[in-house]
């Protein structure tokens, strides 16, 4: 409890690698909720100790892949009713997740527990300089709430840059 | 085949390892070379099937600590597999167990396995769901001449948790397959019936198939028809409206009209009233989370009985986890999820069934409600 600020987070987290089980790296993090605030994110400190994986390869095939579509990517249900996502979209769909962990970040306050249920829509959109931007609709489930809504999240991503949600 | 991990602690440890692996012949998938093999380092040999029990023996034998990565590498092969030429798949007198199955499918289940299995197998009208479909149960009962107390089981409650009524639908096969030869089950039948509720809320069962995955309540219209449904599982007469609720029906939260006001709470409900004094246990099915729930959600007042209730869940929950590693946590919903009033299981443990649980299945979140099929089997074999 910071009197007049908010509530501070330690958090000690183990992050598992999906694509990789047995990989786990340990981070430390400091989350601070503001006061009563239900328009601000919260501020979050992550410290990554450890390396993680390096994914230089598939990134490239990924980018290459994308860049040498004739049309524009698009794909709706990501994973479809019966949990299933095929493999060429396995890629879009991690974007998704990383796309889906920033709208989280954005809305979350000490009464929500976000899950992202499904991608409902992608539309990748051309670009003239060298980042992929992929539109996506969104459905995020509230644990408390029990609610499952849309939101629509543009990201932008680049092998060597990372993913970024331009503002 | 199995794949055990194990980190061995001692030089001692690293020599009996190679010592194992060179003896028995043993596939090491890490590190490539028995020479390679340190302590402190992760070490994955995979075992063939024969040998699994006695290389397992020689670990204990030396005080080597192990974990099962892998429990069936030929399970594992199959399923990496193109589904045409996957051979594994869970099918039992011509159904697909390791499937999601629409109601159709369902109801047709249920009369077959009635048919097949007429000797221990009686199906029952429940009720009528709003939508006037027939809501029917199971009833797997030894004869005897005893009174036998009941466990009830319902899945389905929330429409858009596909793996809870495929739960159910594995309980049945697994207890019909098995009672003439495994030992615990068969113990269950004599003493015990079981009542299995496959789907409780069919009509938002079926709209998750036809309209919309993620639907959640049942399909009862209010406000003139510009709304519609239902959470089932704040409809029950447990300090109904309190906590946890919206008394708005576009809320996937909304608790009805009043307690009971749904006929599909009705006909669970007069059913359990009817028989409370013969049912033993309650047990109600949801996805996800991985949790094993005792009441309340209303309080944190915890119940009478609550030392028995964490128990019996936390030994249930050591033994799921024994399967494939998968964690479960237990305690109470209000204190380890969040308030909620009208819920069925507190509602039963009111009325004076003794173990009231709500089981919330896989995952964590990764897949939430649209869990994978082919999690279907281990899913429900590790909550067997």
């Amino acid at each position: 409890d910071i009197d007049g600020v908010g509530h501070k987070y330690y958090l000690d987290l183990e992050l598992e690698d999906v694509l990789d089980n047995d990989r786990t790296v340990n981070c430390t993090a400091e989350v601070l909720y503001h006061l009563g605030s239900k328009t601000s994110a919260p501020d979050v400190q992550l410290t990554v100790q450890g390396e993680l994986r390096s994914t230089e390869e598939a990134d490239k095939e990924f980018y290459h892949r994308i860049r040498s579509l004739e049309k524009e990517l698009v794909a709706e249900n990501i994973p479809d009713s019966h949990g299933n996502v095929p493999p060429e979209l396995e890629p879009i769909h991690l974007l998704a997740w990383a796309a889906s962990g920033y709208v989280i970040w954005q809305n979350s306050t000490e009464n929500t527990n976000f899950n992202l249920a499904q991608v409902k829509h992608v539309k990748q959109v051309k670009r003239n300089d060298e980042d992929l931007q992929f539109d996506f609709v969104v459905l995020l489930h509230e644990m408390v709430s029990q609610e499952v809504l849309p939101w629509q999240v543009t990201l932008l991503w680049h092998p060597q840059r990372g993913a970024r949600v331009p503002q | 085949d199995q794949v055990l991990h194990i980190v061995p602690e001692t030089i001692q440890q690293v020599h009996h390892l190679q010592l194992l692996c060179s003896t028995f012949m043993l596939d090491l998938w890490k590190p490539l070379l028995p020479e390679d093999i340190r302590a402190g380092e992760d070490l994955h040999i995979r075992v063939p099937a024969p040998l699994v029990q006695e290389v397992k023996e020689s670990l204990a034998q030396h005080m080597i600590s192990y974990r099962v990565l892998i429990p069936d590498v030929q399970k594992l092969v199959d399923q990496s597999m193109p589904r045409e030429k996957s051979s594994h798949r869970e099918v039992s007198g011509g159904y697909v167990y390791t499937e999601y199955h629409p109601m159709e499918e369902i109801y047709q289940w249920m009369t077959q396995i009635q048919k097949n299995n007429s000797e221990l197998v009686t199906q029952h009208i429940l009720g009528k769901t709003f939508e006037n479909r027939t809501m029917y149960y199971l009833q797997i009962s030894q004869p005897s001449n005893k009174t036998k107390k009941i466990i009830w089981m319902d899945c389905g409650i929330h429409a858009r948790e596909w793996i809870s009524p495929a739960f159910c639908q594995w309980f049945v096969k697994e207890i019909l397959q098995n009672y003439k030869t495994d030992p615990k089950i068969s113990r269950f039948l004599q003493n015990l019936d079981f009542y299995v509720l496959p789907v409780l809320n069919i009509d938002g069962y079926i709209y998750s198939w036809e309209k919309d995955r993620l639907w959640r309540k049942s399909r009862s219209p209010y406000e003139n028809g510009t709304c519609y449904g239902t959470d089932l599982n704040r409809n029950f007469n447990s300090s109904w409206g309190s906590v946890g609720v919206s008394f708005n029906c576009s809320s996937d939260v909304f608790c009805g009209s009043g307690p009971e006001s749904e006929p599909e709470t009705r006909a669970v409900a007069q059913f359990i009233r009817n028989k409370k004094s013969d049912i033993l246990c309650y047990l109600t099915i949801h996805s996800y989370g991985q949790l094993i729930l005792t009441p309340y959600g209303s309080t944190t007042t915890p119940p009478s009985n609550n030392e028995e209730l964490m128990q019996v869940a936390k030994e249930a929950a050591a033994a799921l986890t024994g399967k494939y590693g998968t964690s479960y946590k237990v305690g109470s919903t209000a204190l380890i999820l969040y308030s909620n009033s009208g819920s069925s299981r507190d509602w039963a443990h009111t009325i004076g069934i003794p173990l009231s649980y709500t089981f919330e299945l896989r995952d964590n979140g990764t897949h939430g409600f649209v869990l994978p099929a082919d999690q279907i089997q281990p899913t429900c074999e590790e909550t067997m």
